[in-house]
């Protein structure tokens, strides 16, 4: 067992861990928190995705002691206590989602790109988007939550 | 996932010494292909010696007439960096269609070619480009580094440390992506520079080849017509669920055409 010492949410966090722990195993079964899903496990669905030092990755294909001493960001810590971030309310307005299990996974990535991009083209938000998969939507409703979810963070 | 040791180095020379400890070791750069492959127990490591806390492993600098990009530096890094993109833009656009956006954040340029999968797109730019690989031991020509399928030659101990590419002229990139997965079913790499024309491929064989046809048709007039014509033996390449030799075949041609076309392409 190491010790893994970071920074989620805001709180300095500290676990004794498996070296072979992946990054969402300690998220959602040492920290509890599981709005971060496993979808594929094998880095291809997006949905475990978190912010490590502010950028989009997939949890899955990390290991827990990769993290150490590093930020990382998931979607309980975009989601304000009373309320939803802008990109949240985005993907409700637009109906950006079914049965919803992927959406973490979309939200993370939406955020990253929409810091990045400003204003994203419709273009620009589905190539970025390629690392997250929705078997519900058929996409079309993601790409105007995102589009209007960056609008909305640029306020 | 079986179990294993865990160490993080602080310097190359830390590193080389982990990872001589004990044969079974591996280095962890990225980790977006060898944690995917310990995973499905298809590896299975007694150690791994993490790569990411050794600083001057990372970083885009220009030295000379080459972009030197060490071999910690993100796919991402790379796509974003200004200076890939105004003196190597198609270094740069290769760089930036590597897997999906999270697992650029990740990725690292010398983790992927110490791999050397036959589909990767980083193999096509370092040979399509005649660039020097870098390791704490030696610096090795980027046409005898890619040895067969995921095979180097790298000795056992050494560490890519960057990789050195010559500037041109003119260069592009195209690939076919496999749909789901996104490696290169058939990626071209083309470049115009003062060692002359080349065309080296990648996912249609082994490993990454050059096609010295094209080669030789592009260094009398470097246009997409002037590959018309040239075909490459189906033979040798890759034949499995996704495509057969013969589709490979064809796509060089087309994809060969089109990095061509992405070359001239002012932007």
């Amino acid at each position: 067992m190491v010790n893994v010492s970071l920074t989620v949410n805001g709180k300095a966090v500290s676990a004794a861990v498996e070296t072979r722990t992946l990054l969402v195993e300690l998220i959602r079964n040492e920290l509890k928190l599981t709005g971060t899903h496993v979808g594929c496990d094998t880095a291809q669905c997006g949905a475990c995705t978190i912010h490590l030092n502010g950028k989009a990755v997939k949890s899955c294909n990390l290991l827990a002691v990769q993290a150490q001493g590093a930020q990382v960001v998931t979607i309980e810590g975009v989601t304000p206590i009373d309320g939803l971030h802008p990109m949240q309310t985005a993907f409700r307005d637009h109906h950006g989602l079914q049965c919803g299990f992927c959406t973490p996974g979309m939200v993370m990535s939406a955020i990253d790109l929409a810091r990045r991009h400003g204003s994203p083209s419709e273009e620009q938000v589905r190539a970025e988007l390629d690392g997250n998969l929705c078997r519900c939507t058929g996409y079309h409703n993601i790409v105007k939550a995102v589009r209007a979810g960056a609008a909305a963070m640029k306020g | 996932m079986y179990a294993f040791n865990y160490h993080r180095a602080t310097s190359t020379a830390d590193a080389a010494a982990k990872l001589g400890a004990n044969s079974d070791a591996k280095l962890l750069a990225g980790g977006q292909t060898l944690l995917a492959a310990m995973k499905l127990r298809l590896a299975n490591p007694s150690d791994l010696v993490d790569l990411a806390g050794i600083a001057d492993l990372a970083g885009i600098r220009k030295e000379g007439n080459a972009l030197v990009i060490g071999a910690m530096t993100r796919h991402a890094e790379v796509a974003e960096s200004a200076d890939v993109r105004a003196s190597l833009p198609a270094l740069a656009r290769l760089a930036g269609g590597i897997g999906d956006r999270m697992v650029r954040n990740m990725g690292t340029l010398g983790g992927s070619i110490a791999n050397n999968d036959p589909a990767a797109d980083y193999p096509a730019a370092v040979v399509g480009l005649g660039a020097t690989v870098h390791t704490n031991r030696r610096k090795i020509d980027g046409d005898a580094f890619f040895t067969g399928m995921y095979g180097t030659a790298l000795d056992a101990g050494e560490i890519v440390t960057a990789v050195a590419f010559p500037l041109a002229k003119r260069a592009g990139y195209a690939k076919f992506p496999n749909p789901a997965s996104r490696y290169a079913l058939v990626g071209v790499f083309v470049s115009e520079g003062a060692g002359g024309v080349r065309v080296a491929v990648t996912g249609a064989g082994s490993c990454v080849f050059r096609v010295s046809a094209m080669e030789k048709a592009l260094a009398t007039q470097f246009t997409a017509a002037s590959l018309s014509g040239i075909t490459v033996a189906s033979d040798e390449l890759n034949s499995d669920m996704h495509a057969s030799a013969e589709y490979r075949a064809h796509l060089i041609g087309v994809m060969a055409g089109r990095a061509v076309t992405d070359a001239l392409t002012a932007r």
